[in-house]
Formats: structure tokens, sequence, C-alpha cells
């Protein structure tokens, strides 16, 4: 950990705490909101944001409008859109910005009115755009889901991977949702079902939705927001709450590929980027906040970033090993309650820096005592075609 | 507003999607059209202007056999698209064809798709004829 380099560090988050909305927020309120608070949080105002990152929810070109909006002057506008790993990229980017010199205050925000909007994002049909891949599948019906069952299906032919292995996943993130008012809040307003503790039976007797993934084993469609400051060692010296830092990142992308193993993802390619930078090894995580959109985005990630080999995710989950309380089995799994729990209003990579900065502060509703190393890694797109793969790995001091 | 009612269908490729038209345009015929490159052999798909191997490419359209296997596939229980939505239960899946290409299209001709589809199963084209294309679908061979 000596040779670590601290270039820029989180001092600032917000959650938004509505996920249900009701139709009188919008996104670009949801925002700003998030970034006030979140700029608080760090002791600082929206003037010394010189920094400003946003995947683009808000509007098509929003490089342009989302400035004026905020009604700040940066001199590094990053409009990186990548779906849900989003505000991963931008955390590797913001890292680089700090790190040349370009700037000290960087702002991350997220809005998303997907609940309020009735927004099908999982079950819905595809997009009505012509990209040329788009034009050879739009045909098939294929849902969201059925994408990711694609690769939840593949898993179990090729390494014996079970619906119960899987459940693990979403008995877990209930398990630490049950603990965090706001994401019980969020389970009350979105109108859950049984909102308790979950057992894999729950899990694997939950409706079908795609074969062979259940309803439990799918995300949420809430409202909800975010935002991250990140800055410069200087800046962060004098902010309220300690820094987290920013030790490492990773990006990559992937896409459907004659012949391609699909059980493997994009975070195959990110994560030895960014343990590699933040010099330190999965073994040594205490946090892994993992984009949990489906409860194989999951088991894939946990292979592919290292935690355990590829094709053995589904024995390694094995036994509640990735509650919060076991901290001798690895890291904590999404200790917020997760996408599948907590909330997920489309884009969910904000949340995981969010939640892994409260681990990191001390500040979780289900705490990992002494808590040091957290990993975020967020997956956007979709898992079992073309998707991207953002890691970041963060420390305190 | 016309008393009648609009009959929900599948939606269909453009026709004037240029990387993607004359794999749709060998449709008609009942042809599956894909590319390999003259130069490093590579079998592009989906269907573009540049080879995805080599800078310097020549691809080839080619006709596949339609043959294939089953490389995975989901069964589609919720969808609230307006035509998909009375089709459920339906399998969607990748099909690997013999030649090379990847694509992902429906199952059909089965009874039960939850019983019915597996993965390594071996598959044949079955086409869907419409006025200006047809699509290609798959059933078991």
């Amino acid at each position: 950990m000596a040779s670590q380099k601290r270039d820029a560090a989180i001092v600032g988050i917000h959650e938004y705490p509505s996920r249900d909305v009701e139709g009188k927020v919008n996104s670009l309120q949801i925002k700003a909101a998030s970034a006030a608070k979140a700029l608080a949080d760090a002791g600082l105002n929206w003037s010394d944001v010189d920094a400003i990152y946003d995947a683009g929810e808000g509007g098509p070109m929003s490089g342009l409008m989302i400035s004026e909006y905020f009604g700040i002057q940066p001199t590094v506008i990053d409009t990186t859109g990548v779906g849900g790993s989003s505000y991963e990229f931008h955390t590797a980017h913001a890292l680089q910005a700090i790190r040349e010199g370009k700037a000290k205050v960087a702002l991350l925000t997220y809005g998303s009115t997907a609940h309020s909007n009735a927004m099908a994002i999982g079950a819905g049909g595809r997009g009505g755009g012509i990209s040329p891949g788009d034009n050879m599948e739009t045909f098939a019906g294929q849902t969201l889901i059925a994408n990711y069952a694609m690769v939840a299906h593949r898993h179990m032919h090729e390494y014996g991977t079970t619906s119960e292995q899987l459940a693990e996943i979403s008995t877990a993130t209930r398990y630490h949702a049950m603990r965090n008012p706001e994401a019980v809040q969020a389970m009350t307003d979105l109108e859950f079902v049984g909102i308790q503790e979950t057992t894999i039976e729950d899990v694997v007797n939950s409706r079908m939705i795609a074969d062979p993934l259940h309803l439990l084993e799918c995300c949420m469609v809430s409202d909800g927001g975010g935002a991250v400051v990140i800055a410069s060692p200087d800046v962060a010296a004098n902010c309220k709450k300690p820094p987290v830092w920013i030790l490492g990142t990773g990006e990559a992308t992937k896409y459907p590929q004659n012949g391609a193993d699909i059980t493997t993802s994009a975070g195959a390619q990110s994560a030895p980027i960014a343990f590699a930078e933040a010099g330190v090894t999965p073994a040594e995580m205490d946090i892994a906040m993992i984009y949990d959109s489906f409860s194989i985005t999951v088991l894939t990630l946990l292979e592919d970033l290292g935690f355990c080999a590829k094709g053995e995710g589904g024995a390694w989950v094995e036994g509640g090993r990735l509650r919060f309380d076991r901290p001798n089995d690895g890291p904590a799994l999404n200790t917020d309650g997760g996408g599948l729990s907590s909330n997920h209003p489309g884009m969910r990579g904000i949340f995981l820096l969010l939640e892994a900065t409260r681990q990191l502060r001390g500040e979780s509703t289900s705490q990992v005592d002494d808590a040091k190393l957290a990993i975020a890694h967020g997956n956007g797109g979709m898992l079992g075609a073309r998707h991207s793969a953002g890691t970041v790995i963060l420390g305190r001091n | 507003m016309s008393e009648e009612k609009k009959v929900p269908t599948r939606p269909l490729p453009k026709l004037t999607e240029l990387d993607t038209a004359e794999f749709w345009r060998g449709t008609k015929d009942k042809e599956f059209r894909y590319q390999k490159c003259a130069n490093c052999g590579t079998v592009v798909w989906h269907p573009r202007a540049h080879c995805t191997g080599c800078v310097d490419g020549d691809l080839q359209w080619h006709v596949s056999a339609g043959q294939g296997t089953i490389y995975s596939y989901s069964i589609v229980r919720l969808s609230y698209h307006p035509f998909f939505r009375g089709k459920a239960p339906f399998a969607v899946a990748y099909v690997d064809l013999d030649e090379g290409p990847r694509f992902l299209t429906n199952v059909v001709g089965v009874d039960d798709p939850g019983a019915d589809v597996h993965i390594g199963q071996r598959v044949q084209l079955h086409w869907e004829e419409y006025e200006e294309l047809s699509v290609p679908l798959v059933t078991p061979v």
C-alpha cells in the first residue's frame, strides 16, 4: 500500500432519498438537489467546481446544458455515456484530469424518474434506433432480462451453476436492504410484496421472468439519483469528511462476436488494470459494490474481477458468504441493498461509489468493521451483448 | 381515428440501414447471406462495410446452408412490447451457424419452449415471410 498514488479523492456524496417522486420532480432537479447536498457534504460550493461529468440522461448535448442549469463555469467537460457504468468511467476521467492539474473539484450527478415514467426497462421492447447491430436483432423480441438470462443459461451449461447459487446474490442484498431504512422505504413505495429477508427458496420459487431468471433475481425500477464530488489532495485536506482515495481505475467494452464466450464480461479486461494501478489484490477487498442488475451480473463479475476463478462463482457464493457480517469470507456485497432491493433508476453506477464511500467513512447501515478497501464495478448495457465495464478501487486514509 | 384496431406486428428491420441492407434484401429469396474476408478469412457478423480482421479487407458475400447450433437461449415470459407480449412465452436464442455467424433469433416449432429448447441443440433456418423481406427464425432439426 505504501507505493499507492493518492492523486484524487471522493470528498462529497449524496444519494437522493426518494425512489418514487410521483411525477413531481424531474431528473434535472434530482441531479441539482443531489449536487448541492454532495458539495455541502464536502464543505464546498458550486463555485468550487471546475470539472463536470454527465452521462446525458437529462437530455441531448448535456455538456452544453448542464453547467448552465447548475450555474457553474467548469473548464473540463466530459459527457461519457456508457450506460450504468458511466459513473465509474467519470471517476477514472476525473482522477486523470485532477492528476494532470486540469481540475481540482469534479462533480458527477445522476437523476432519473424511470419509475414515475413507467419505463419498462427490463421487459420492454428494444429501442427504435437503426444501428446495424440493432437492425439485426430487434425482430427477435429479446427483452433486456432475457439477454442477461442467456448469460445465466450458458453459465449453468458450462459450469453447472444452479439457480440456488444465483439466489445467494438476492438473499445477501435483501439482508443488507432490510438494515437500510431508505431501502425499506424504497421497497414500500414501490409496493414490493414481502418486504423482509428472503431465503433461497423464496427466490427460486418466485415467478420466472425470463428463464432461468426469477422475479427476485431482477432489480427494481425506481426513481432516484445522486452526486459525487471528487477533489485534489490539497482541496481534500480541507473538506469536512475524510477523503476516500481513488487508487485505481479500469475501463473496457465488449460486444457480440462469433464464437465468443458470453460468460466472461468486459470486467475481465477492466479489473486487472484497476488492481494493478492500485497495487492491491481482490483478496484484500473489504467491500464489493458490484452492479446487481440481475443475480447473474454479480456472479459473472465476481469471477471476472478475480475473487474466484471463472466457473467457480456458484460454489464461492454459497452459504451466505457475501453478507456484511462474514468479514473473514471475503468482501461484503452491495451493503446498501443493491439494485435488487434498494435503488435502481436505470443507471446504478453512481450508487456503487456512494455506498463504497459510506463504508470507507464508517457510515453504512451494514457497516463492515474497519473497512479499508472497496471495489466499485459498474456494468452498462447488456451483459450478454454489447456492454461496458468500469472498475474503481477505493481506499481510506 | 379509425374504428379498426391496429393489430401489433413483429418489429421488422429497416432496409435503409446501409450496413445490413444487403443481408435483408437476400432474405426475400430466403438466403441467409454473410460476409467473409477473402484477404484474412474473418467471418464478419453483423454485416458491415469494412473487415474487422484486417485493414485491407476484401469482404465477399456467401450464403449459409442454414444449419446451426443453439449457443444460449432464454424463454421470455414477460414482455411489455405490443407484439411480443401476446407471444410469451417464446424462445430467444443465439444460434451459431455452421459457417460462423452467431445471430439472435427465435426458436419456433416447439410445443413447450421451456422444455423443448436446449443449449447445443441443432437447428435449421425457418423463414417467416413478409412483403419486402423474410425473418430468419430457427426450428429444431
